[in-house]
């Protein structure tokens, strides 16, 4: 009986086996075309795992913090000589965006330029750092319940991070600016120069599709455009770190290694999207 | 009944074992480019009970975790599902070879499997993202989860003595 079966279940194994490798690359096709089933699936294990990550976050990040802490006790006397020369810089700066704020809403209203209105910040923190060789993304503990969904905004007081790919109902991933399948509509700040920011999974992205016109110098500052609407104008990037023969290499802002709280943009709710028609009579 | 539940609580073992391997491998540590090389901790797991016993941990449990894997790391779906029951056919086939073998040589068997497995890897995701991607992130993931499959094993083989004891299931 049993030498009759054997060969059976060695037959059964056999084609299980092969049926979930065939599943494996039929999920692989599916995926790539961003099917309901794939995404509920994935935000579904993302909210499942959500609340173990963030118990199992918070002494990692504690012990880093207290690392950190202790370097920076060691340069607490030129860290606080740096910190009075930039706190003096600032302070004229302050006037100044202030006197070019009050003049910007001056020609704002003169022009008829409508109001942009504030964004709604929701503020989250980064509880799992995942990907591994391959994807550049990060997870957070806000989801659709604080209000967050695909696609907004991520940033981080330095700059933007990213933007949201999945949104679960506790939790979201955000895919990095220099993840591979980041492409950023982004302008040089000085010249209003055009350019999408491609990632590679590198540190730093490339920028492509830039005017064979356009001047780029090292240093030079990259803000969003706001093209495509998902994302507000004039969010700081990065700076240009290299401009050669094969192509402008941008370097982010944002250090990505130290990620620990990020402020989601809630662009979208914040501005109601009315068409161009019926804005303009409104102002006056 | 009592012993059931024990029975079946001890054949979900190694997958637990894995999801907590792989909710740790996502933690940040905030080292500085460690989370691109960060070490395949499944892959560890999926070997080891493929090796000592796989009848604790099917090719459709190995499957499972891979989908799970791919739902928290965000890589492409099925690709790690994919390499876990890639590697554990592998080992599975070639269990009779690793039979009495010492730790030097079941580790060496590893690394090439754990290389063969990132090659794949690296293959199949420039080939769903259509362009080419720095193969070196991919390397040193790999070799630093060959570097930690000692420690992960001896971890392993204490809570595998410690969990099931032997004579409550006779390996194949």
């Amino acid at each position: 009986m049993a030498r009759l079966t054997a060969p059976i279940k060695v037959l059964v194994q056999r084609f299980a086996f092969l049926l979930l490798v065939v599943s494996a690359f039929v999920l692989m096709l599916l995926g790539k075309g961003e099917a309901l089933l794939v995404d509920r699936f994935r935000t579904g294990v993302l909210d499942f795992a959500a609340p173990v990550m963030e118990i199992v976050s918070q002494p990692a990040a504690a012990v880093a913090n207290a690392i950190e802490n202790v370097k920076d006790l060691i340069h607490l006397r030129s860290e606080n000589a740096r910190l009075k020369a930039e706190n003096a810089r600032l302070v004229a700066w302050q006037s100044t965006a202030r006197r070019l704020q009050a003049e910007n809403a001056t020609l704002r209203g003169l022009m008829h330029v409508p109001v942009e209105l504030p964004e709604r910040f929701i503020t989250a923190r980064v509880i799992a750092d995942s990907g591994g060789a391959f994807v550049r993304s990060v997870i957070v503990n806000a989801g659709r319940r604080q209000g967050v969904t695909k696609g907004q905004a991520v940033m981080t007081a330095d700059g933007l991070v990213g933007r949201v790919f999945e949104a679960g109902f506790y939790s979201a991933r955000v895919l990095l600016i220099t993840d591979i399948n980041s492409r950023l509509p982004v302008l040089l700040e000085a010249t209003r120069a055009r350019a999408i920011l491609v990632g590679d999974n590198g540190e730093k992205p490339k920028l492509a599709f830039l005017a064979a016109s356009a001047e780029v110098s090292v240093g030079d500052r990259i803000i969003t455009s706001g093209q495509g609407g998902m994302f507000p104008a004039g969010l700081p990037i990065g700076v240009v770190a290299s401009v050669d023969g094969t192509g402008v290499r941008v370097s982010p802002l944002v250090d990505f290694d130290r990620l620990e709280m990020v402020r989601i943009v809630d662009f979208e709710s914040a501005v109601p999207l009315p068409s161009s028609t019926e804005v303009a009579p409104r102002k006056k | 009944m009592l012993q059931r539940m024990d029975t079946i609580a001890r054949n979900l073992f190694p997958a637990g074992l894995a999801l907590v391997a792989l909710l740790f491998g996502a933690t940040p540590i905030y080292l500085p480019g460690y989370s691109a090389i960060a070490p395949n901790f499944t892959l560890m797991v999926v070997f080891y009970w493929a090796i000592y016993r796989p009848d604790l941990l099917p090719t459709a449990v190995a499957f499972a975790i891979g989908l799970v894997q791919d739902a928290l790391m965000g890589t492409p779906i099925g690709l790690n599902a994919l390499l876990l029951i890639a590697v554990h056919g592998v080992v599975v086939t070639q269990r009779r070879f690793f039979q009495g073998k010492t730790f030097a040589v079941v580790w060496s068997a590893f690394t090439v499997i754990a290389l063969s497995a990132g090659l794949l890897g690296w293959v199949l995701v420039m080939a769903l993202v259509g362009a080419t991607i720095n193969p070196w992130p991919g390397i040193f993931s790999m070799l630093l989860t060959v570097a930690l499959y000692p420690f992960v094993t001896w971890v392993q083989a204490r809570i595998h003595g410690a969990v099931l004891p032997a004579g409550l299931h006779v390996p194949r």
